[in-house]
């Protein structure tokens, strides 16, 4: 009953291959991220084919580091965690076929673990979680909102239509001809600048708590084009401060309106996007306002990695959960509650 | 000595364990599955089956490609992650030498062949001595055309081997007339233990966590931005 439980993570549904152990689901004792940001920079995105050969070069580095880092041997693991999707199949099954071998040699329990469901739980190697909570995940692939009445438990109660929001950065980073990953530069840009372009927000319906990016993406397409047309220049500054206005205001009021209609005790962010300042500091103002608890891990677990994949299996391992060697890696896998 | 051999390259999935030579167990399929689904749980069938467990085993081999690009990862992630938490050698061998080994007691040369697409193939040339396989033309990604011609030169009766053989028999009859012939169907699928037997003859790679599959392609993305920094360089 006292043993301390460690959790084995493995995550690689993009471009990061991570590895990480963390004790009794909140103490991280090891992360390894080796990311591929160097390389995939040549391409101005990530493409799945060189993703998947990176995997395979980074996988057992990566795992063997975590376990020195930790000072521990597999015998001293009650799990393998590995995130099962969504994300790139042949990015995912590299770390799910490792985490199956390394499972079955060790003779250890696996768990598949959903890989937002990781997002939400970098928070817990934070702060305990309070229940219910409200998520905000953005990230390159996401933008949803999600209640949790308890551990384990998920509720999707809005997500993008189209674009999710670090998708629609790096799109406007490159209109705006900025390096790749475009998001970083976008935000720096915006809390340089004097002055904004006012672009459109996407509200949806009244009661919806939906987004939708596309539409903005075309705004900022169309701005450049019209000031082309005339012959003048666009000041980039001027750019991002505006775009990231309407992307901000937008999630700021649907979170807030989230948390007040659902009574929550804890607002997290997660993803990616959660370490954009422009975004943090809107969203910590308007919650202390609200007098709502308000939380977003620092970058290095905003960001893909394992330590999120480790807590979130932690809080499956003792929930029951295991998963066998058939698990296979699920691009489009749907976040499920585990606690029922 | 306890060998684990997995082939997992292309459509067919085969894996065994042999002990000083001796096949205890083998699976292998031709259908379409799924490696990333099937193979961990094929692997963990042979050692129920045998009532060994992992660390009995001494040795691990691998077929390392060419072939699928996904199927390849899929047995050489297996392979290397298996490998190094067991403190085991591992061994790669080319799947297409895999394929040739079906054909050990063929006299002439022996061609492994498998369809890469737009008329393109995985394939190379091996010579048997009975017992282990001389490369006569490298593993390589060859234009259908390209392959058939070079072997022509040669002039050698040479036995087509592979489940892909059939896609471009024709076209190999056509070209090589007499010269060429086909291994029964029994003889095209990748067998583990054979994988093992070829392996047994080889050394053990040097450093596990730089072992990588044998694409012999670069991806696509990749030869894309070779040839543009190419013209950027030579205006
Ligand atoms: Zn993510």
């Amino acid at each position: 009953m006292n043993k301390d439980l460690y959790i084995l993570g493995i995550e690689t549904s993009c471009d990061e291959t991570a590895a990480s152990i963390v004790k009794n689901g909140h103490e991280i004792v090891s992360n390894v991220v080796a990311s591929q940001i160097q390389s995939q920079k040549r391409f101005g995105g990530v493409v799945p084919e060189i993703a998947s050969r990176h995997h395979v070069e980074q996988i057992t580095l990566v795992l063997e580091e975590a376990l020195r880092e930790a000072g521990l041997t597999p015998a001293d693991l009650d799990a393998v965690a590995v995130t099962e999707g969504p994300g790139l199949v042949g990015a995912l099954l590299i770390g799910i076929n490792a985490a199956k071998a390394f499972a079955f040699a060790n003779s250890l329990p696996i768990i598949g673990v959903h890989h937002i469901a990781g997002h939400v739980y970098a928070n817990q190697l934070m702060q305990p979680m309070e229940f219910p909570l409200l998520a905000l995940i953005v990230s390159g692939g996401h933008t949803e909102l999600v209640v949790m009445k308890e551990h384990g438990h998920f509720e999707l109660i809005g997500e993008t239509r189209d674009d999710a929001a670090g998708e629609a950065y790096d799109k406007v980073a490159r209109v705006l001809g900025l390096p790749y990953p475009g998001g970083p530069h976008i935000d720096r840009l915006a809390l340089e600048s004097d002055r904004a372009v006012e672009f459109p927000r996407a509200w949806l319906e009244p009661d919806s708590y939906d987004f939708s990016f596309s539409g903005l993406k075309s705004a900022v397409i169309n701005y450049r084009h019209n000031l082309e047309q005339r012959g003048e220049t666009i000041d980039p500054h001027h750019v991002a401060a505006g775009f990231q206005e309407s992307v901000v205001e937008v999630l700021t009021a649907k979170t807030l309106k989230a948390a007040r209609q659902y009574k929550v005790k804890q607002v997290i962010a997660a993803g990616g996007v959660a370490a954009n300042k422009g975004l943090r500091s809107s969203l910590e103002a308007t919650f202390e306002k609200e007098g709502i608890p308000f939380y977003v891990p620092p970058i290095s677990l905003c960001t893909d990695n394992a330590a999120m994949i480790a807590a979130a299996g932690s809080s499956m391992f003792e929930a029951g959960v295991r998963g066998n060697m058939e698990m296979n890696g699920r691009p489009g896998m749907p976040l499920t509650s585990w606690n029922s | 000595m306890i060998w684990l051999g997995i082939d997992t390259a292309n459509t067919p999935l085969s894996v065994a364990l042999v002990r000083d030579g001796a096949l205890l167990v083998e699976y292998t399929s031709s259908m379409a599955l799924n490696h990333s689904l099937r193979a961990m749980k094929a692997i963990e069938e042979l050692f129920e089956k045998t009532d060994l467990t992992p660390q009995a085993i001494d040795a691990i081999a691998v077929s390392e490609g060419p072939g699928s690009y996904t199927g390849v990862r899929i047995g050489v992630t297996i392979a290397k992650t298996l490998a190094w938490t067991l403190g085991k050698p591992l061994v790669g061998i080319s799947s297409l030498r895999v394929m040739a080994g079906n054909a050990l007691y063929y006299a002439e040369l022996i061609c492994p062949l498998v369809d890469a697409r737009r008329r393109h193939v995985y394939s190379a040339l091996y010579e048997s001595n009975g017992t282990g396989l001389q490369q006569v033309k490298e593993d390589g990604h060859y234009a259908i055309e390209i392959l058939l011609e070079s072997i022509k030169t040669i002039g050698r009766p040479v036995l087509f081997v592979g489940t892909d053989v059939k896609m471009y028999k024709e076209e190999i009859e056509t070209a090589l007339g007499e010269l060429a012939s086909f291994a029964p169907q029994p003889f095209q699928l990748p067998r583990a233990s054979l994988l093992i037997h070829l392996a047994e003859q080889e050394e053990q790679e040097a450093d596990l966590h730089a072992f990588v599959p044998e694409y012999r392609r670069v991806a696509e993305a990749e030869a894309n931005w070779l040839a543009q920094q190419k013209k950027g360089t030579q205006p």
